[in-house]
């Protein structure tokens, strides 16, 4: 789909809608947010739009600062929340930031925590990152990660005489293809029947989550695995190894590779491009011709074998075998990461870092200061409200506007 | 599920159809105060969050005070709480309702969570039950047939809601902010207040759908108590066509259906039982294939829905 012959009638609609995509990224409204854009927006957008390139390439930074500013003040704000959350229930928010800090980032051994915990964050927010470009706000991201691990075992335990890397690459290749096709029939049921596809994902969560248990505990399922049914393991010499002699396995780097590839893919080839208008004015892309469902079912497919893949890591390297460890909930922190990004795949890299932390955390929030482990998610929650206010708040300080005159 | 113990395979449809009642409730709950937010033209997705937090604080209420009523009260205004968060940030501009109904399940499922974990062990008091079957000698069909009263409350909402948008000013300012909200502010209809009204009066029910969950079916208070039924009951919505009597009866088919594998094993078809526990989802998905469509918009539907105008 990448690359195809463009006829010169769309030749001329993509510049209409590069000239309006970037007003619209910066000014109007967040392009991934708007599920059915009132038709109204784009053209008054490109009505907008001054034929100068000087009024934009002057705005330019001031839009890059207010995107790194407002998410940076939400943070902020939801961090003092959080103290005060903590603070009701009688822990000293300033010993629960110092906690935090030390099992997140304080040393390398909690970096590696944080690392090992940052991967499959990266690669679900981008299940979530990805659709919603199209307009699509796609969540089935934990439903992705259980069926693309599970997936990945099954493969893996197929092919018994297999050396290692090619064990770890029928892997990959499994949990990517059934992560890919578990999404992209979200995205099919979205475009061939106009089902909800946040409701559609959602609800396919609850059904991998059950057809992974019906798995470990029948066909699949390990007999000596008792207390927690499982399926056999993937042999040890055939885990993902290590990097170096850190804890922090080759998950990490499949997941920043796979954000730069997508940011990539998003903003500097056509098939992003196309996507990007789908998502601008879906029916303006229609009428240019493009291929809507076919961009709709790829762009789905791709950002399904992202959280597949990080079903595989986890099956890979940490678990070791498929079992309800798989359902950690790191598909729907994923979300919250694609939020807070603002969709941007090289941003998701960042955030996840940060949530990795938090995560990491959990466990001496509740030694230490003995708060529940839910405290986490209370504050991914606080995060996440945040964020979505502060999405409100663009366009609205001139400081951040363009100075043209 | 007891009643199949004694009953044989005779179990499966008394199961199914006590369990109509009994696991519908909190659909019902959920999907009419969904219904309601839905036709004012804003989606709640985090009616899930909602569903979490109203348990949580019933089973909570009722343990502290004694009085299981209480504790429905407390599930209701924690759940109408929850929906003022919504309703004001999702009616910030450039904020699209669907996310925020995301950030709502994660929000509210960990402040339940969070707040909920000391009351994991201890034992609430209950709601009382009305026996509908005291006639019959067999134990467990007795007890299947043990009905909450909220369900009569529920099942009343429903009927007045239908007769509140048909014929009420009220309901008619709802609609008119649901179907077109340039022409309901031409009328002078204040849009955010109708609609964040609309928001807290779904959330309150929705709330209330929680307390049943920890007071009368399954009766206690755990993380997984919900279940994604708060999701599975805005899909109901849509099913329904965004009318309230017919949630009722969509309820009640999928209380049926969530009593399907657990009734299935009680007979000792245990094959496939987890995969039988899915599928009030598989049920849902099916519904919405076969009810939406991309053709036409849905009879019913509220005309800005999700438009964010």
């Amino acid at each position: 789909m990448g690359t195809h012959g463009t006829s010169p009638a769309e030749l001329g609609l993509q510049a209409a809608c590069r000239s309006s995509l970037a007003a619209t990224n910066h000014e109007t409204k967040d392009p991934g947010m708007s599920d059915t854009q009132s038709p109204s927006v784009a053209p008054v957008a490109a009505t907008n739009v001054g034929p100068g390139s000087r009024v934009r390439r002057s705005y330019r930074w001031r839009g890059k600062l207010e995107a790194v500013a407002i998410p940076t003040a939400a943070i902020i704000v939801s961090v003092l929340l959080f103290g005060i959350f903590c603070a009701i229930n009688g822990a000293n928010p300033l010993a629960v930031y110092a906690s935090i800090h030390k099992a997140a980032f304080a040393n390398w051994y909690a970096w590696q925590e944080t690392l090992v915990r940052a991967a499959p964050l990266m690669l679900c927010a981008l299940c979530t990152a990805i659709p919603i470009r199209l307009g699509l706000v796609i969540i089935g991201n934990e439903g992705a990660l259980v069926i693309g691990g599970l997936c990945a075992t099954a493969a893996g335990l197929a092919v018994p005489h297999a050396s290692p890397l090619a064990t770890q690459i029928v892997m990959a290749a499994a949990g990517m293809l059934c992560g890919g096709l578990w999404i992209m029939t979200v995205g099919a049921l979205k475009h061939f029947r106009g089902v909800n596809e946040t409701i559609s994902g959602l609800l396919m969560n609850y059904i991998a989550i059950a057809i992974l248990n019906q798995m470990v505990n029948g066909p699949m399922r390990d007999p000596s695995s008792l207390n927690k049914p499982s399926s056999f393991p993937i042999p040890d010499e055939k885990m993902l190894q290590p990097i170096g002699n850190s804890s922090i396995h080759w998950g990490l780097v499949y997941g920043i590779v796979a954000c730069v590839l997508v940011w990539f893919l998003v903003h500097h080839t056509t098939f992003g491009f196309k996507m990007r208008t789908i998502g601008g004015n879906i029916r303006a892309a229609r009428i240019a011709g493009l291929p809507v469902g076919a961009v709709m079912l790829i762009a789905c497919f791709i950002a399904g074998a992202m959280p597949g893949l990080a079903g595989m890591v986890e099956v890979a390297a940490v678990n070791g075998s498929a079992n309800e460890s798989l359902n950690a909930w790191y598909g729907n922190s994923g979300i919250l990461v694609a939020f807070l990004a603002r969709q941007n795949a090289l941003a998701v890299i960042i955030v996840s870092i940060l949530l990795g932390g938090l995560l990491a955390s959990g466990g001496i929030l509740q030694r230490v200061h003995h708060l529940p482990d839910a405290t986490t998610l209370v504050f991914q929650g606080l995060v996440f409200v945040v964020i979505l206010f502060s999405e409100s708040l663009y366009g609205r300080w001139k400081f951040f506007q363009e100075k043209s005159t | 599920m007891s009643a199949n113990e004694s009953l044989g395979l005779w179990g499966v449809p008394i199961a199914v159809l006590a369990s109509a009642v009994r696991g519908g409730t909190p659909f019902l709950f959920v999907s009419v105060g969904e219904c309601l937010t839905e036709k004012s033209g804003k989606i709640n997705l985090g009616l899930e969050g909602v569903l979490l937090m109203g348990a949580m604080s019933a089973y909570a209420i009722s343990y502290r005070t004694g009085s299981p009523w209480a504790g429905v009260a407390a599930a209701g205004c924690a759940g109408m709480l929850l929906g003022a968060i919504h309703a004001w940030l999702s009616q910030r501009p450039k904020v699209n309702d669907i996310a925020v109904g995301i950030a709502m399940i994660v929000f509210g499922s960990g402040l339940a969570f969070f707040l909920g974990k000391p009351y994991i062990q201890p034992l609430a008091p209950q709601l009382p039950g009305i026996g509908f079957a005291n006639w019959c000698g067999n134990p467990s069909i007795r007890s299947a047939f043990k009905i909450c009263p909220l369900f009569f409350l529920g099942a009343a909402v429903a009927f007045a809601m239908q007769w509140f948008f048909k014929s009420t000013r009220w309901g008619l300012y709802i609609r008119a902010v649901g179907d077109k909200p340039d022409a309901a502010r031409a009328m002078g209809i204040s849009v955010v207040k109708v609609r964040t009204l609309s928001i807290m009066a779904g959330s309150f029910l929705a709330g209330i759908g929680g307390a049943y969950l920890s007071l009368f079916y399954p009766g206690s208070w755990t993380e997984r108590i919900s279940g994604g039924q708060g999701i599975m009951a805005v899909a109901l919505v849509i099913f329904s066509r965004w009318n309230p009597v017919q949630c009722l009866w969509a309820s009640l088919l999928f209380g049926g259906a969530q009593a399907l594998g657990p009734a299935l094993q009680g007979v000792g078809v245990s094959s496939y039982y987890y995969l039988f526990n899915a599928s009030p989802y598989i049920l849902t998905l099916l519904v919405m294939i076969v009810t939406c469509s991309t053709k036409r918009t849905l009879a019913g539907a509220p005309g800005a829905l999700g438009s964010g105008t």
